[in-house]
Formats: structure tokens, C-alpha cells, sequence
């Protein structure tokens, strides 16, 4: 793990750090192999309930490595390894939070697309920048941010590369939250310890339906959320939760 | 570092700014534009400037736009006045309001249009007894830019703002101290010992901590009390990991002067 540095500052909770400061964490393949297999361990970590993904207080990721893409033709761009790459974070089954501060552009942004909920700092700046050097986002910049804040705002974003700001990435639906700068990852890693307390195969369930809501019709949605909500029945923890409420004590879920 | 438009020093961690256009009565050009933005660009990022002390040469402190700039020339077909604004005025008022550190705005003469709401946009003004205030915009049928119509509301009143801004009378700094526009009125001779002194004093102060005070208090203006009272936290947190603050605490109990550094 070159270009990553990971930790665990809370219990269940994991720490990953963009670490290539000098590139303005530009997202080049090895940064990107990095974060996949590092979610994949965390993946089958039974201990590891929820993980957050940051950069600096500068800058979260300044796109792709252009020195990089301008090795690919059309023909060896066919063989990237990258769609595979973002396929793999985007399949972590369990709660990925973003603490964005600083520049998340292009391949940036899209990396923080990926996570499960964005949180910012107040000088946080989204943009896709791709169409200034002739391109497009290549990593579900069109796809993802139009289901997120609607065509309107995404056709103007990605046709201009104008830089969107942390109060207007608010406002759109992109973050939950804006906090001050040296703040935003401790508050990002409170979040997921809340999260990291609750029953882990709800929250997977959860995630799974959540994400499901762009690919399914909402009868098909429905019907998933049943399946879900009829399985978590057989769940011990589920029985934990209520007995606990009537109990009026805290549960304690076991993952079971 | 030679400047054109105005003079630059830096002394006992502050940064004196002054506007060198006496014979405009120091009213901005484009030059003076890029100089003013370039040196308050600089001293926001450096640490070892820890505040900033705005003033001017002669007998004017700055009577705004040149009119004879080319970018405002009435003559042209239809100037658009927006322009400068987006590119140069409201940029300065940003990185005034923006910069981690006090900024004080020693006013030593006629301070009219963009040059009025320069200096309310600054955290301490003080002003020689002959200086004046003019929101001369309304006289050539313009808007109070450079802040002027976000600043004056806040701090003296809609009534007082609207007549400010509607008459463009000259206000006297007495009036102006009355008004809660500006923070001080000094003698003429005094004005720049006691700019110096504030200055002076307020760089050996915890400015983290102070630029803090700063961020909430802008905050203040948009927020409501319950955003406001969340901000004070978290901005109290961050200050409570300061090492100023740590060391501020420990004088206190060693009973001896505080150190501080700015972090």
C-alpha cells in the first residue's frame, strides 16, 4: 500500500488516507489498485463495521494521473484496468463514507460518488474537469452525479468543469454536511462508529436497497425491500433490537 | 519587491499595506488591483504575517474606482461595471473577510465608493477625526458595491443604511463611530502610532484563535442561533487543540506573559 495509509482511530471503524500529497492525490492506477484491495480485506474483516475515505485538508483527490492517460490509445485504453478497479469499491458491501475536503475533481469526485455518503469540509470543490482536456468522466461522472442532483445541473457541470462548492454540493444533495475543515474527518469517523454500533447485516441490507433504487423499477424496489425486511427476521439480532427496546436497555448486535 | 500603486512593508509580524496613488486620492486602477490582491494573497497564506494594517498616502485614503480607467470609461459603448467587480473588487473583499488573520483599516482621509466599503469590510477600523465616509455610488446612479449594501445593513441599521446609501452624504468619522460603522476615532497625528500599536499588539496575540473569532462572527450574519451555536463548538474545538491555547492556559497558571505563536 503505496499511496494509501490506513488506521483504525475507532472501534470497527477503518481509516483510509489518500497518501500521494505531492500529486495532489491524483488517482493513478496503483492508487486506485490500492483502495480496492485494501476494501477487499476490509470486505471479509469481520471486525471492520464501517470505513471512512479521505485526503488531505487540501485536497481529497485531483482526478486521474494524466501522465497515465496519455500512454492509452484507443486501442490499449480497451484493456484498462480502471472500470474494473472502481467496479470493485463500488461492490463493498459495507457503510463507505467520504470526508471530502479540498479538491475532488474528476476522477476525484467520482471516487467520492462512490462512497456511500459524502461529508465535507467548507472548503471542499467538486468539478469534472475532463471536458477541458477533450474528455468525459470516465468513471460514472455522468451517470452517477445525474442520478444524484438530475440532468440539468450534471449536463452544465460536466460541459462547463465549473467547480462546484461545498455549500452548493449541500445544497444539490451531493453531501450530508459541511463542517469546518479539521473537523470533517473526526466528525466522518463518528458517523461510522455510530453506524459501526448497529446491526451489520441491517445495515448491509440497507446499503443493498439503497443502491438498488437506480437499477430496479420501484414495484422491483418494494419487493426487494420486502425480501430484505422478511429475512432480517431471522436474524438474532433483529430479536436483540426489539427485546432491547422493551427492556429499555441498549442491544448489543453480534452480526447474527 | 517594487510596486507602482502602493507601499509594502512588513514589520514585527504585521504587514503594512498602503495605498500609493495620492494624486488619484488613491482611487483604484488595475494596477493597484493586481498589486492589493497579489500582497493580500501572500500575506493570508504567511504564517509569520499575523496582521494587517491597510492605509493610505496623502490626503485621501481611497476615493474608489479611477474614472479615468479605461475599464469603467462611460464613453465606451455600454461599459459593463460588472466586469471590475467580478474580477477585481469583489475578489479583494473576499480575501479581506477570508483572511485568517485581524485585518485593520487605518483611515486617513476621504473614503468614498469601493474605497468606503474596503475599509467597513476590514475587522477594526480606526479613523483620523478628519477622515469621512461617502456611499458616493447613489450620486452617478450606481449600487453600493464592494460589500457596501451587505455591510452597512449589518452594522448600522436598515434606516441608517438605506439613508447612507440613498443620500451619499459625507459621513465624519465621529458621526461614523456614533453610526457603529467604524470602531475608533483618533487624532490625524495619531492615526498611524495608534494603527501600529493595535497592529502591534494584536499579532502578539493568539491569532488562531482570533481568526476564528473572526470566521464566526461573518458567520453570524447568516446563520441562525441554533447554526450559530454549532458553529461555536466546533469552532471551539478546533481552538481547543490549538497550541496557543495550551499555552495561554499554562501562563496563566505559571503566572507569567503567554507566548503566542499563531497556531
Amino acid at each position: 500500500m503505496t499511496y494509501i495509509k490506513t488506521s483504525s482511530p475507532k472501534p470497527g471503524v477503518v481509516l483510509i488516507e489518500l497518501n500521494r500529497p505531492e500529486k495532489r492525490n491524483a488517482l493513478n492506477n496503483a492508487t486506485l489498485q490500492d483502495i480496492a484491495a485494501c476494501l477487499q480485506d476490509l470486505e471479509t474483516d469481520a471486525a471492520v463495521k464501517a470505513v471512512v475515505i479521505t485526503g488531505n485538508t487540501q485536497c481529497f483527490a485531483a482526478g486521474a494521473d494524466l501522465n497515465e492517460l496519455v500512454q492509452l490509445d484507443v486501442v490499449s485504453i480497451q484493456q484498462d484496468q480502471r472500470p474494473l478497479l472502481w467496479k470493485k469499491i463500488d461492490e463493498f458491501s459495507k457503510p463507505l463514507i467520504m470526508a471530502v475536503n479540498g479538491y475532488a475533481l474528476g476522477a476525484g469526485l467520482e471516487l467520492a460518488l462512490h462512497g456511500d455518503m459524502i461529508l465535507t469540509g467548507e472548503n471542499a470543490q467538486f468539478a469534472l474537469p475532463e471536458i477541458g482536456l477533450g474528455m468525459l468522466p470516465g468513471a460514472g461522472g455522468t451517470q452517477r452525479l445525474a442520478r444524484l442532483v438530475g440532468q440539468q445541473l450534471t449536463m452544465r457541470w460536466a460541459m462547463t468543469g465549473e467547480m462546484i462548492s461545498a455549500q452548493t454540493a449541500l445544497q444539490h444533495g451531493i453531501s450530508s454536511q459541511i463542517y469546518p475543515v479539521g473537523l470533517t474527518v473526526q466528525y466522518a469517523l463518528e458517523l461510522a462508529e455510530k453506524i459501526s454500533k448497529q446491526a451489520p447485516l441491517a445495515i448491509r441490507a440497507i446499503k443493498q436497497s439503497l443502491k438498488s433504487i437506480h437499477e430496479v423499477t420501484l414495484s422491483q424496489g418494494l419487493k426487494l425491500e420486502r425480501q430484505h425486511f422478511v429475512w432480517l427476521a431471522a436474524t438474532q439480532d433483529r430479536q436483540e433490537g426489539i427485546n432491547a427496546f422493551l427492556e429499555k436497555r441498549k442491544p448489543e448486535f453480534r452480526g447474527v | 519587491m517594487d510596486y507602482q500603486t502602493i507601499i509594502v512593508e512588513e514589520k514585527n509580524a504585521v504587514g503594512y499595506l498602503t495605498f500609493n496613488r495620492p494624486k488619484q486620492l488613491n482611487s483604484f486602477n488595475e494596477t493597484m488591483h493586481q498589486e492589493v490582491s497579489k500582497v493580500i494573497k501572500a500575506w493570508a497564506k504567511d504564517s509569520q504575517i499575523r496582521a494587517v494594517v491597510i492605509s493610505a498616502e496623502g490626503r485621501g485614503f481611497c476615493a474608489g474606482q479611477d474614472l479615468n480607467d479605461r475599464v469603467v470609461d462611460p464613453n465606451a459603448d455600454a461599459p459593463d461595471l460588472g466586469l471590475s467587480i467580478e474580477k477585481y473588487y469583489n475578489p479583494l473583499i473576499k480575501l479581506i473577510t477570508e483572511m485568517p488573520k485581524p485585518v485593520i483599516c487605518a483611515v486617513n482621509g476621504v473614503a468614498a465608493g469601493a474605497g468606503a466599503n474596503i475599509a467597513l469590510a476590514c475587522d477594526i477600523v480606526i479613523a483620523a477625526k478628519s477622515a469621512s465616509f461617502i456611499q458616493a455610488f447613489c450620486r452617478l446612479g450606481l449600487v453600493p458595491d464592494s460589500g457596501g449594501t451587505w455591510f452597512l445593513p449589518r452594522l448600522v441599521g436598515r434606516a441608517q443604511a438605506m439613508g447612507l446609501a440613498m443620500l451619499g452624504d459625507k459621513i465624519p468619522a465621529e458621526r461614523a463611530v456614533q453610526l457603529g460603522m467604524i470602531w475608533q476615532v483618533v487624532e490625524d497625528e495619531q492615526l498611524q502610532a495608534e494603527a501600529k500599536k493595535l497592529a502591534e499588539h494584536l499579532a502578539q496575540q493568539p491569532t488562531y484563535g482570533l481568526s476564528l473569532i473572526k470566521k464566526a462572527i461573518h458567520a453570524a450574519a447568516d446563520n441562525n442561533l441554533d447554526e450559530q451555536l454549532i458553529l461555536e463548538r466546533d469552532l471551539q474545538r478546533l481552538a481547543g487543540r490549538s497550541s496557543d491555547y495550551k499555552e495561554g492556559v499554562q501562563a496563566f497558571m505559571q503566572k507569567r506573559t503567554p507566548e503566542y505563536k499563531g497556531c
